[in-house]
């Protein structure tokens, strides 16, 4: 999967799980920009981990707050991911 | 400061009749049983095909679909009843009211289609649980909806004894308002139990009716389960008086026992505790009460007991007693009943109309009283009692008056 399309699978998930239209979401959007809380945003990690598959520790998740460094640490832990299924 | 006589001044409910206190009197009124089959979980899942569902509830008419994310549907449910008796309180909750305004509801099973939701996903699916499954299950998740979406930051907190548990808020609402710990309050209770998990469990204690519910019938065979929210907004009488406010009736007296017996099998004695406790509370001898909303769930063990305790407690006089179920119209709602009975009791009382026992067929000599068989019935009753019982042997009384009494 290339970047954009990642970027554009994760900007459909936060909209669909933030109820927001998806033109609202763009990398440069901070998620307080989006208005999303504490709450928002860990409902968002649960919807991004069953969309990818993937497990998304608290320490990875706790210093994201844009959309591009979503975009960034999903590739990173997708990368990782893939990595352990090739070894 | 002396103790304040207390009034209803708003009602506001949800239940399988509709999402408001209007249809749910219409029906009960009338002696119409909402009890339908059921739509919420498979057909052929259960022994028990039938239920009193809120099946015309829809989220969307009252909630931002990300809001209803974050709400299981009792909580919705006790925000939309709670909404409507604000309204019709006409109160104004701002200044010093919104810190003076406590809020008490009732839940015996909390979220608990959230609950079945989550586990499912965990045990038989992906292994995940949702992070809203926490504040959605969350049995006072009706009653913090309610308090953030009023601005009411006063005491908030929710009672949970099963069956008993919308009696107890109310009960304890009153004595708040009463005593001057606040000025308002709002007080119910809530429960959503139609998840398969929580039916499968109703099942094993066999004490749901495979077709409908007859309470104090000879060939009654248990309960059906219903779901909803009753609210009712409290105010002290002398200030929604001078308001001007609308009085459905007082709220006059608060009994509470525990039978100390066992953890399903009630013990008349508890109950005739409560209802006495009741009474003393609201300065009432027993002779003045002209209408009992029973507990009555249509088992056969509690409607022999529920009777035996109203002789205890009445005497001769039980023989006067008017006494219904509408658990025969609006169902078991757990949580919940207490609040849709005390909505049905203070209309019958101001309203002069009791309802009756709906799908009633034969006496039972063990429950031989006047049970007002499948048709409401005119009389001007000046004061009545509501009865809870709970499984542990929990029970609740409340005592309403008449709003035509001085």
């Amino acid at each position: 999967m290339s970047r954009p399309e990642l970027a554009a699978r994760i900007m459909a998930v936060i909209a669909s799980n933030q109820k927001i239209p998806v033109e609202s979401v763009t990398l440069d959007k901070t998620f307080a920009e989006l208005k999303m809380d504490s709450l928002d945003g860990i409902n968002l990690l649960f919807a991004l981990e069953n969309e990818f598959g993937i497990d998304i520790p608290d320490n990875a998740a706790e210093h994201i707050q844009s959309v591009h460094e979503m975009v960034d640490g999903i590739e990173k832990l997708l990368a990782e991911k893939a990595a352990q299924q090739g070894s | 400061m002396s103790p304040r006589r207390v009034a209803v001044t708003g009602i506001g409910v949800v239940s399988a009749f509709g999402d408001d206190f209007g249809e749910f009197w219409t029906g009960v009124a009338s002696g119409t049983s909402a009890i339908r089959a059921m739509t919420l979980v498979p057909p052929g899942s259960l022994r028990f095909p039938n239920a009193a569902e809120a099946a015309q509830f829809d989220p969307a008419r009252y909630f931002e679909a990300k809001q209803i994310d974050y709400l299981d549907r009792f909580a919705q449910f006790a925000i939309v009843a709670a909404r409507e008796a604000l309204r019709c309180s006409c109160l104004k909750i701002g200044g010093a009211l919104a810190s003076r305004m406590a809020i008490v509801t009732g839940s015996s099973a909390g979220g608990q289609a959230t609950k079945d939701e989550g586990f499912r996903s965990l045990y038989a699916m992906n292994g995940r649980v949702s992070p809203l499954t926490i504040p959605r299950v969350m049995g006072n998740a009706g009653a913090s909806a309610i308090s953030s979406e009023f601005g009411i930051t006063g005491p908030v907190y929710t009672v949970s004894t099963a069956c008993s548990s919308a009696n107890h808020a109310i009960g304890q609402a009153f004595w708040m308002v009463r005593h001057g710990i606040v000025d308002a309050a709002m007080a119910g209770g809530s429960e959503a139990p139609f998840s398969l998990g929580f039916l499968k469990s109703w099942e094993a204690l066999r004490v749901v009716s495979p077709d409908t519910c007859r309470p104090f019938s000879h060939d009654r065979h248990g309960l059906i389960l219903g779901e909803g929210a009753g609210m009712l907004v409290l105010e002290p009488l002398e200030a929604a008086r001078a308001r001007g406010a609308q009085i459905w009736g007082e709220i006059a007296g608060f009994g509470m026992s525990s039978d100390a017996h066992h953890l399903t099998q009630p013990l008349s004695s508890g109950a005739a505790q409560a209802m006495r406790s009741a009474l003393a509370d609201a300065g009432a001898p027993p002779e003045a009460i002209g209408y009992i909303n029973a507990h009555g769930t249509g088992t056969p063990s509690n409607d022999a007991t529920e009777c035996e305790a109203l002789r205890a407690v009445f005497g001769p006089h039980a023989q006067k007693l008017l006494i219904s179920s509408t658990k025969s119209m609006h169902g078991h709602a757990l949580g919940a009943a207490g609040a849709l009975e005390a909505a049905a009791t203070l209309a019958a009382l101001r309203g002069g109309l009791i309802p009756p026992t709906a799908n009633f067929t034969a006496p039972d000599p063990a429950c031989d009283l006047d049970v007002v068989p499948n048709h409401s019935r005119c009389a001007e009753v000046e004061w009545a009692l509501s009865n809870s019982f709970a499984f542990g042997g929990l029970n609740a009384v409340l005592a309403f008056r008449s709003p035509a009494a001085g």
